[in-house]
């Protein structure tokens, strides 16, 4: 049997896994690794400038292919600088393999230099973890890190390496396993027929439907099975800000994002329908809003992956534990074979009720017709200039919910965002992993001047690695959500909201190397997006001026139901 | 209400805290807790006591089933099943009170297990109710220490929780 050394056995590993791509930044702990990484040309390391980009890249890689995301950082500040992008991951559900490195073993628990209890830092917001005890065991152990990262509700894993078990002077026999099983560790992988029997005569009695389908549809590559079931009903459906392009965002079923800031159609179909069927989503509190207000005549029928994600916050009168997309192929197999099947007249009088609400409110906003622009013409504009095709990342804040509202994805994987954790600074480094992933595609980081100010510092890596990411720096001069949260309960004292001293962005990018935009008037807006996507091997930071007293609207009123929405400043239902 | 929750789990290092931590990150109560080996040394059994209703002990269920570490648990509580805690006590035994403490252990069926002039040691395995009753019976006066080993429990009949 072939020897070698731990840090050899950790390269090998990952390049007998298929890994195209890990992220990272070197330092003391890890360096043998690097070594052995340098001295190999299949696992091709991308160096960030900080290690909380590195999470962040191969969680956008990881989003945008379904592939598990690979990330190596250094002991001590390496470590705790990546612990904001694992739990990003951890909170959306996003397979990502994070190895650490650790001072040697046998200064574990003396202060050592840049040493820090990762395993212990990391537990809450990992699926699990590792830490390497025997050199022996890194074969085995990478094996299982992707197994359980990419199985069953995916998540985060992390393998703690001190430094000692990756010398190159001990060499160990090296054998990749073909498969693991653990006793411990056994992902379900079909629903209960019975229940989903029962769902499909609940589907099928229904009046009011709505399908409501998040990330576990995206994640489980169940999209096409969604379609097929709402297409075969033609019931409305409703996806939430991780679910969006599960469904075509242009087809007429689809009723828009739901939630906190969904549409006036989707929250009012919700709050009204006689049945619900959640698909690979969790009823979280930006959904749900007051959840014992919720829905209040609805039979909820709930498919996850996780059981403890069912009856968690709203319970539900019909749980499927099983993969979404195996969940939803045996259901259409049985609507196919059901005595009554589907019938659209059943549900006619229900989508004129829809329609109705579609007209009266549905996604607005006013032009200013000489003052500023408005962050939603942005948004307009940019789908325009990519024919609604391009990938888009955000950050976290009124452009996030812009984004989510006005660009309709038409795929999954599609939109890429931290919807969970909420996590500032999250749309570039997330881009980059796109890019990496889809070196020909064209990717946008839809961003504000307070998110992208959290990690400026990957303009560099944008340069080294040529990545002609268009970033749309939507400006409003002010932290946004913050501000309009501040307006609306704080009686407008904008209590550190504003960005003062902002930098040049356009000198900045240029600075850089990069192209620089600036745009203040609507009526550059588009020519200069167009001319931004026309430079097809450059990245473009436009810094776009707008309004910053607009606020994100339809918005839920705090503790009321999904019915219960501001619609603008001054109209609420 | 309070429940038993035994849980059977990897036998390796760091598999405690994953299950200490999911209950403080989650905001759940422990009030007991004990953990050993097995007959199956790669294998441990971890006793919890815990309260909450339906609700909240299924979440907790749930979540602790999630852990990679745990193979196997069931909830005591929801049939019939033993339940065994061990005290041990040092209580002031000087004057009359001396051969009363020891009529009291005699009633609770507790044995003495160390002597000196002033203190007995009391060695007492009851279920939780009992031993809360030894400790009024004798006095929180008299009483100078004690240490419990928390619940340790089993199920009824012939249902075991093994691999």
């Amino acid at each position: 049997m072939e020897m070698l050394s731990g840090a050899e056995m950790v390269v090998r590993a990952l390049q007998d896994e298929g890994v195209e791509y890990i992220f990272g930044y070197p330092g003391g702990a890890v360096l043998h690794i690097y070594d052995a990484l340098f001295q190999q040309d299949k696992v091709n390391h991308i160096l960030v400038r900080h290690e909380q980009a590195a999470t962040h890249a191969a969680d956008g890689y990881a989003r945008s292919t379904g592939k598990p995301g690979v990330v190596l950082v250094t002991s001590g500040p390496g470590a705790t600088n990546a612990i904001t992008g694992i739990a990003t991951a951890f909170m959306d559900s996003i397979p990502m393999v994070v190895l650490s490195g650790q001072v040697r073993s046998d200064w574990i628990g003396d202060d050592a230099f840049q040493e820090t209890d990762m395993i212990g830092l990391s537990r809450p917001i990992v699926k699990h973890s590792f830490m390497v005890r025997d050199p022996s065991e890194i074969p085995e152990m990478v094996k299982k890190a992707f197994y359980i990262a990419s199985t069953g509700r995916p998540g985060p894993v992390l393998i703690d390496i001190p430094k000692d078990h990756t010398a190159p002077n001990k060499t160990f026999p090296y054998e990749y396993p073909k498969k693991v099983k653990m006793r411990s560790y056994m992902p379900v992988s079909r629903g209960h027929s019975g229940q989903i029997r029962k769902a499909v005569d609940e589907l099928l009695k229904a009046k009011r439907p709505v399908i409501y389908s998040g990330g576990g549809v995206v994640q489980g590559d169940a999209s096409e099975a969604l379609t097929a079931v709402a297409r075969k009903l033609n019931y409305p459906v409703t996806n939430t800000l991780m679910g969006l392009g599960a469904y075509p965002g242009t087809d007429k079923q689809f009723l828009g994002m739901l939630g906190m800031h969904g549409t006036y159609e989707a929250n009012m179909s919700m709050h009204n329908a006689d049945v619900i069927l959640a698909a690979g989503a969790r009823l979280d509190d930006r959904v749900t809003n007051d959840a014992k207000k919720f829905c209040p005549g609805a039979k909820i029928i709930h498919i996850d992956i996780d059981p403890a994600s069912i009856s968690k916050n709203v319970t539900a009168h019909i749980p499927i534990v099983g993969p979404v997309k195996q969940v939803l192929e045996e259901m259409l197999t049985m609507i196919d074979e059901h005595d009554s099947g589907p019938d659209h007249k059943s549900v006619e009088r229900w989508w004129q009720e829809i329609d109705g609400w579609r007209q009266v409110h549905g996604l607005r906003y006013e032009v200013n017709e000489n003052g500023p622009m408005k962050p939603q013409q942005v948004v307009q504009a940019l789908y325009k200039a990519t024919n609604g095709e391009a990938f888009v990342t955000s950050d976290v804040g009124q452009h996030q919910m812009f984004a989510a509202q006005y660009y309709l994805y038409d795929r999954p994987r599609q939109w890429i965002n931290s919807g969970g954790l909420g996590t500032m600074g999250f749309g570039l480094p997330a881009a980059m992993g796109v890019q990496f992933a889809y070196p020909d595609g064209v990717v946008a980081c839809v961003t504000g001047e307070g998110s992208i100010q959290m990690n400026i510092q990957e303009l560099s890596t944008c340069l080294q690695y040529g990545l002609p990411i268009k970033i749309i720096n939507i400006n409003n001069q002010a932290l946004g959500m913050v501000r309009q949260w501040q307006d609306m309960q704080y009686g407008g004292r904008h209590s550190q909201s504003y960005m003062e001293s902002l930098p040049d962005f356009v000198k900045l990018a240029e600075s850089y190397g990069h192209v620089g935009m600036l745009v203040e008037k609507f009526e550059d807006l588009q020519p200069a997006m167009d001319e931004a996507f026309a430079l097809k091997d450059r990245l473009v930071f436009m810094d776009i001026y707008v309004d910053s007293t607009e606020h994100v609207y339809p918005m839920h009123i705090a503790d009321g139901a999904m019915r219960d929405m501001w619609l603008s400043k001054t109209e609420r239902t | 209400m309070r429940r038993i929750i035994s849980i059977l789990m990897e036998n390796e290092p760091g598999a405690l805290s994953r299950v200490v931590g999911l209950f403080s990150q989650r905001g759940y109560n422990i009030e007991t807790l004990t953990v050993a080996p097995t007959e199956d040394d790669t294998l441990s059994r971890l006793t919890m006591t815990t309260t909450g209703d339906d609700k909240k002990i299924e979440q907790i269920t749930k979540h602790l089933n999630k852990l990679i570490e745990v193979v196997k648990l069931v909830d005591l509580t929801e049939g019939a099943h033993i339940e065994r805690e061990i005290m041990l006590m040092k209580v002031k035994a000087t004057g009359a009170q001396r051969a009363e403490v020891k009529r009291t252990v005699d009633i609770f069926r507790g044995q003495i297990v160390d002597v000196t002039s002033t203190v007995y040691t009391v060695q007492l395995t009851g279920t939780t109710d009992k031993l809360e009753a030894f400790i009024n019976a004798v006095g929180e006066a008299q009483v100078l220490e004690v240490v419990r080993s928390g619940v340790s429990g089993i199920s009824r009949g012939e249902k075991v929780l093994s691999l």
